[in-house]
């Protein structure tokens, strides 16, 4: 079973969004407030009309604007856990599952509601209300009861956001083992990047309403489609570069980032002199010794931050003269113990040739002024506008295309 | 104790919180959750009752409900009956100046409820009507029963769109409240004394009712 989607609508919020979920396959939905995530949700589940589009569940139709179809959300059989659950209050966890599940005999909803009351952990929770459970426990009878119904669909509204940390990672563990046992598509909202990462098999990019890139989280953070994608995605090694040379026979493609050439694979879309936006993932920033220093894309930095979590150090280091842009990258925190990476040291990093990615110029993130309009959810500047106002260095003579 | 001034006025209370039930129920949860172009105009005609002096409702009223206005005639070629100076009059009367009475505390207590909550209910394959039944109405019940108190307080109490639009007909249109001004002004102060404690505690009663109701309410 599949579900197709195309939602399309100019208010009241605008939406151009296309959504394919194949069954047992999660898709997460992501993107900054507002820009539209929970309302595709509600369309699915048919909460929300949009003006146009249609919703197809393998081969039923749910909704379609051009043939006058939409079925109400009784009819759709979906699962839908919401974002702060809407548990009913006056009913116990027993009664909001047995609500559920109005489709069986009377006398086997009770015998089914505590079986998948006891599939999420919740034996001798039965005859609590909805107030008298912790967060994570509300959020499993919302899923219990989205389940109940054995939908052809199930749809997670940012089902994570109500609960602490950690219990936050057993409910994500929780759904990562469930999801191996329901062969239905999964839709999941959330705007936190690593709960997408560790769930999805897919994710979707939204921006106001529009769908901007679909791939894999893998892929997402090596090949993001745009600057705007590279953003969104939390991608903090993003900046704007000149392209200085272009071989195809030697699969390179040769940048002028603050006065330092840098070699890319080929990508053969930007002719010599157009100004591009790359971006490199954390893990494509190596650091290297100084007898490495001849390496290719290889130049020092100064370190200005290091933030420790788990054994796991995140360095954040200056680079160019004035020290105008910033690279992140993570080493193991005794590594960073052992070899000194504090603040103000330098270091040298290498970045790897088939990590960087070049995109064309986005406007938006080309204009600093316009930055902050385009973009709320990581309102950090990028360290290339702090260097475009500057006159790239000019193409080095006879580096030019071939 | 006139009593049967005391019965007229609990048939009328009764039968205006039973009839106005279903009415208010459709309305507040209409103004509750729609976004209907001319709400606010419909609000404000349900409130005006709240803040006209009862004797001008009362006139309006009177003439709205008189033997020469359309309503009027219409009703006596239907019944046979007058709607002015009888208990059917009164009844109608008592169904429009209680209105704010039923419709507000409902209003507020449908408004409570989260949207998510009924459109939790409808994913789960719940009906409108069963999600009504099932989730709405006893989540918002403290309110529904708080706005009945008020209207049956409120009804026993009414005096001057009462004596407006039913004059004080023994039997048909005198309620307590007439009575208690007939007592009073033909100086029989022990029954006025008489009713007006018995309906000071009735009307102390259904006042704290609706306060518990709304501290049950907002406990939730």
């Amino acid at each position: 079973m599949r579900l197709s989607a195309r939602i399309e609508q100019s208010a009241p919020i605008p939406l151009a969004a296309d959504l394919d979920c194949e069954s047992g396959e999660l898709l997460a939905l992501v993107g900054p407030s507002g820009s539209g995530k929970s309302t595709i949700l509600r369309c699915l589940a048919g909460l929300h009309r949009p003006a146009g589009g249609h919703v197809r569940c393998g081969e039923e139709t749910w909704f379609d604007a051009t043939r006058g179809i939409d079925l109400p959300p009784q009819r759709r059989r979906v699962g839908f856990v919401f974002q702060h659950y809407a548990l009913f209050p006056h009913l116990t966890a027993l009664a909001n599952v047995m609500l559920a599940l109005t489709d069986l005999p009377a006398d086997q909803r009770a015998a089914r509601a505590r079986d998948w009351l006891a599939r999420a952990n919740l034996e001798g929770f039965d005859h609590r209300r909805p107030g008298e459970l912790s967060g994570g426990q509300q959020q499993r009878v919302a899923l219990a009861r989205a389940l109940a119904r054995e939908p052809r669909v199930l749809l997670l509204d940012e089902p994570f956001s109500a609960v602490d940390r950690v219990t936050r990672r057993k409910l994500l563990n929780q759904l990562i083992d469930l999801r191996r046992s329901l062969a239905i598509p999964i839709i999941l909202v959330t705007h936190d990047l690593e709960e997408a990462s560790l769930l999805a098999d897919q994710m979707t990019v939204l921006h106001r309403g529009r769908t901007l890139q679909t791939a894999t989280p893998e892929e997402m953070l090596a090949r993001p489609a745009s600057a705007l994608v590279a953003r969104l995605t939390d991608q903090t090694n993003l900046f704007v570069g000149k392209v200085t040379h272009q071989s195809r026979a030697s699969d390179t493609t040769v940048i002028d980032w603050l006065g330092h050439s840098l070699v890319a694979t080929h990508h053969a879309d930007f002719a010599p002199g157009e100004t591009v936006c790359w971006v490199i993932p954390e893990a494509g920033v190596v650091l290297v010794r100084e007898h490495q220093s001849e390496r290719e894309n290889t130049l020092s930095a100064k370190v200005n931050e290091r933030l420790a979590w788990r054994g796991h150090a995140t360095v954040t280091a200056s680079v160019g003269k004035q020290g105008e842009a910033s690279l992140t990258f993570a080493i193991g925190a005794s590594v960073a113990g052992r070899r000194c990476i504090v603040p103000g040291a330098i270091v040298l990093l290498q970045l790897q040739k088939s990590a960087i990615r070049l995109l064309p110029a986005d406007p938006a993130i080309g204009a600093p002024a316009a930055l902050d309009r385009v973009d709320s959810w990581y309102p950090r500047p990028l360290p290339g506008e702090q260097a475009a106002p500057r006159p790239l260095a000019a193409p080095q003579p006879g580096r030019s295309s071939e | 104790m006139d009593w049967q001034a005391l019965a007229l006025s609990l048939h009328l209370a009764s039968a205006t919180a039973l009839l106005l039930l279903p009415l208010a129920l459709w309305l507040a949860r209409l103004l509750a959750w729609s976004s209907m172009r001319g709400r606010s105009v419909l609000e404000a005609l349900i409130l005006l009752p709240l803040v006209l002096p009862p004797t001008v409702l009362g006139y309006y009223l009177l003439l709205g409900f008189g033997s020469s206005s359309l309503l009027g005639q219409i009703y006596h070629v239907l019944s046979g009956r007058s709607l002015v100076f009888s208990f059917d009059g009164l009844l109608a009367a008592s169904l429009i100046f209680n209105l704010p009475f039923a419709v507000q505390p409902m209003q507020r207590a449908f408004a409570a409820i989260p949207c998510e909550i009924r459109e939790a209910a409808w994913v789960s394959g719940l009906s409108r009507w069963q999600t009504f039944l099932r989730i709405e109405l006893p989540l918002a019940w403290p309110g529904v029963a708080a706005a009945l108190a008020l209207c049956f307080a409120h009804t026993l109490g009414e005096f001057g769109v009462v004596l407006m639009v039913g004059g004080s007909l023994p039997g048909e249109t005198k309620t307590i409240a007439i009575a208690i001004y007939d007592q009073a002004q033909a100086f029989n102060d022990s029954a006025a004394a008489n009713m007006s404690a018995f309906l000071l505690g009735l009307s102390f009663v259904a006042v704290v009712l609706v306060s518990r109701l709304g501290r049950g309410r907002t406990g939730r």
